[in-house]
Parts: structure tokens; sequence; C-alpha cells
């Protein structure tokens, strides 16, 4: 099992977004606002968002989980802890 | 007398060069079939025609750039008369001679009669871009023998010629972003200055059809997870079958609902700006294929591939600006389509059942309809249609 640190979380997840809003600055990303409104990512985006992260990281990410990936900080924690679970 | 016309092949189409006629006077055309090759700012798109019958005279020449709406050639239907429409020559079909076309509002569009080909013309995509990207009109170019396909080489032949000026350069075309705001004011005024809408709104318990989706997805791996959007997009395609004046298009003074249901999705596009391409015959298909089809759809739209159909046929639209958060949506019609359906956003409220305040998952959904094919009674039925459908998750598989 891969162990990722904060920052290639951060990476990975600045990655995907960028395959699907190419047109956002990953630097202009706060990370405690809603990245959903930062780079106007629809259901459908975030769904394709949630694949990706799913594909890279191996983990599940239950529909009832989508509230913890809201923003760039709550989303590492997220990943972090999951990751850890699986080890 | 049918009249074939330019079609609108997306929010972001103004007008569109013809390049190639596949059928001439006298040809038997059958519905569905590809007559046509129009060039638009997304490439060359393959435009089929929705009538049977013969074709009567081809109005428009290859070559020339017309805009949305203008009569490109007429058909002899079964048991249609010849028309006024017939009678148009080649020199009359300016656009004001013509019906008003969809876009020409905005001021922006002229006629170009380009020069006429002899030879049907065959264009290697990359020649086409090379052009596009040079300001060379590509039915100015000539292959380097007759009958050959059209390569970069002889874009770039045609490109020096223009130096000593026989080639007819077209201006630098402005951003599409810019086109496709002028191509969305023009249809929206349109639909504003002729369409008398009407609108309802409900709001409508969904806790079920939620809770339906959430279980369905748990037993789903995410790749095949169903968007909550997907069964009201069902439910709203069995409803338009109870009234089916909301379902089709206002044309030439009167209605013509659809038997087939094509949902237009109302899709934003990156960086602004949005297109409502058709998920064709919705109400035949199931949740899972409706998915498979929107997932498909959503990908074309932000990628740039649509087909001409999708673009052009929609025969009702469904916005579902919820998402963003809104909780009612009153839609512009898209001409010549007779209604717009939009969805609030899901959100628990306070809700009356059998005497006591409870909390439900309530959205408000919305018509807006053209008041000369429905009236406000029949917008009224389709809503508490789709309740009750929406009541019956399972019958929405």
């Amino acid at each position: 099992m891969n162990v990722y640190s904060r920052d290639q979380i951060r990476e990975i997840i600045l990655d995907a977004l960028g395959a699907i809003a190419p047109e956002v600055d990953p630097s202009k990303i706060l990370p405690d606002r809603p990245i959903r409104d930062q780079a106007d990512i629809d259901s459908f985006d975030f769904l394709n968002f949630i694949i990706r992260l799913h594909e890279t990281f191996r983990i599940d990410i239950p529909e009832k989980d989508y509230s913890e990936l809201l923003t760039l900080n709550s989303a590492i924690d997220y990943l972090a802890s999951r990751c850890a679970e699986n080890d | 007398m049918y009249e074939f016309r330019m079609p609108s092949l997306g929010a972001d189409m103004e007008a569109g060069t013809l390049v190639e006629w596949l059928i001439k006077a006298g040809d038997t055309v059958n519905r569905g079939q590809v007559v046509a090759v129009v060039e638009t700012q997304k490439g060359a798109v393959d435009v089929e025609i929705w009538e049977d019958g013969t074709v009567d005279k081809i109005v428009v020449e290859v070559g020339r750039k017309v805009p949305v709406g203008e009569l490109l050639a007429t058909l002899r239907t079964a048991g249609g008369e010849s028309s006024a429409a017939a009678e148009i020559t080649l020199e009359d079909a300016t656009p004001q001679s013509v019906k008003k076309p969809i876009l020409t509002d905005a001021g922006i569009l002229h006629s170009e009669p380009a020069p006429t080909l002899s030879v049907r013309q065959r264009v290697s995509p990359s020649a086409r871009k090379l052009a596009e990207e040079m300001g060379i009109d590509i039915t100015s170019v000539q292959p380097s023998e007759a009958g050959a396909v059209i390569s970069r080489a002889d874009v770039e032949r045609t490109a020096n010629a223009g130096a000593s000026g026989s080639v007819t350069a077209k201006p630098t075309p402005p951003d599409w972003h810019a086109q496709m705001r002028v191509a969305i004011a023009a249809a929206m005024s349109r639909s504003k200055r002729e369409i008398p809408h009407y609108y309802l709104s409900t709001d409508i318990d969904v806790t079920r059809v939620v809770n339906w989706i959430e279980s369905e997805n748990l037993k789903r791996s995410i790749s095949d997870r169903i968007l909550p959007v997907v069964p009201f997009m069902r439910a709203i395609s069995m409803a338009l079958h109870e009234v089916p004046e909301l379902n089709g298009f206002w044309v030439d003074g009167e209605s013509r609902p659809s038997s087939a249901v094509h949902l237009g999705m109302a899709i934003s596009m990156r960086g602004g700006g949005l297109v409502a391409p058709a998920i064709h015959d919705a109400d035949g298909k199931s949740i899972d294929q409706l998915m498979v089809d929107l997932r498909d759809l959503v990908t074309r739209v932000r990628s740039g591939r649509l087909r001409s159909s999708e673009m052009s046929d929609p025969t009702v639209t469904f916005t579902n600006l919820g998402e963003k958060g809104v909780e009612g949506v009153f839609g512009v019609i898209y001409p010549p389509q007779v209604a717009i359906i939009g969805l609030g956003k899901i959100s628990e409220r306070p809700w009356i059942e059998g005497g006591q305040v409870v909390v439900r998952k309530v959205a408000t959904i919305t018509l807006a309809a053209d008041h000369r094919a429905s009236d406000g009674h029949r917008g009224g039925l389709f809503l508490v249609a789709l309740d009750r459908l929406l009541q019956e998750p399972e019958g929405l598989r």
C-alpha cells in the first residue's frame, strides 16, 4: 500500500481538479473554501473528481462522505485518514 | 412542402457555411438522412433532415455562409402542395426575403456568396483547421489535381496566392465566447419577443426518490453511481407523455407536438455560455442508460464534439440550476421549443403530512411554457403527473 504525505495528497487533488477545470490556477484555490464554488464544478464534474481520487488512492468514497471533500484542507484530512486505515 | 433550414447546432452557432450537398433536386430523401455538410465554429457537421419527401429545390449553393434559420432547400412531402417558399430563387434568398432567421437579429451576420464549386470538395480535417486559422475561405481552395482531397499544402498555396489578390480572405473571427454570447443573446431575445411564456411552480416532496437513489448508489461502485438529476430526467420524460403539447415545437403559427421525447439538457460550458443538446428518446430509457447518455453528452459538451441531431432537435429543455443552489428557476424557452422545466435545489424543509409538521427533502420544480401551444391548466397537470411519478421511484427504474 502506498503511503502518501499530505503534500502528495494535495498535489493529487489539485491534479485531479486541473484535469476537470484546466483553466483554474491551483495556487489560487483557498484551502478552507469550498472547492466546487472556486472551480465552478457541477455535480457531474464532482463525480469525475471523486472517480479520479478513487482511482489514484484505491479507496472507496461513499456518497455520505462527499461532504468531507468540500474544501482542499478537509479533503486532505479525509484522504490521509482513509489511506491510513487501509494500511 | 417542407422547408429545410440551416439548423441551430448549439447555442454558440450563429451561421454555418454550406460545404457540401449530398442531395439534388428530384432526389428522394428519408427522415434521418444526412443531406448536407455544414462548416461551423466546431468543425464540419453532418446535417440530417427530419422529413420524408422529394427534393424540390436547392436554394443555397455550396460555399455560401448563411445564418441559422435560413432556407436551404425545399422538399415536396406526401400530400403537400408547392408553397411560396418554393418560388424563392437563389438571388432572393437573402436573410430579408425568407422568414426571419433565428439569429440574424444581432445584425452582424451577412450572407457571403463564395465561389461556386463545380465538383464536390473533399477537405482533410487538418487542412480545414489550417484554413480556419489562416482566415482562408475553404471553398476557395482548389486541390492540387481535380477531385483530390484538399490538403494543408493546398491551403498554404492558396494563402500565398492570396497576396496577389485572388483569394477572399475573411477577417479573423472574434473569439468564440463573444460569439456564443451573441448567439445566446439573439435566441433569448427572440424567445422573449415572440413567445408568450407562462410560469408555474410547485414544491414536490422528493424524499422517496432521493433516498432511493442513495440506497441504489450504496450498492454501486463509484463509477456506476447515478446522479440525483437522472431520475428527474426519467420522470419528466414520462410525464410529458401525459401532456404532449409541452413536448415539441411552435412552427409556422401552429403547435407541432413531437411523439418522441428528446430531452435537451442545459449544460454550462467552462468559462461561460451553455448548450442544451438532446438525449434522444429519453422516455424509453432506463435510469442506467440515461446516466450513461448524460455522462457521454456532458463529456462531449466539455470537449466540443457534438452531433448535429443532438444539437438541433431537443423537443423540450430541462435545466438543473438547483445544483448551483437556486431554489427555483423560471426558464426562457429555447425557440422553437414550447417548454422548459427547471429543477431547484433539493433541501430539507418543514412539510405538513397528516396534520403533522415533518422534515422532508423538497424541491421546487417549475415549468415555463409557450401559451400559444398549451394552457396553464395543462401545464399544471404536467406538474401533478411529475409529482405522482416521483413518489414511485421504483417505477422510474
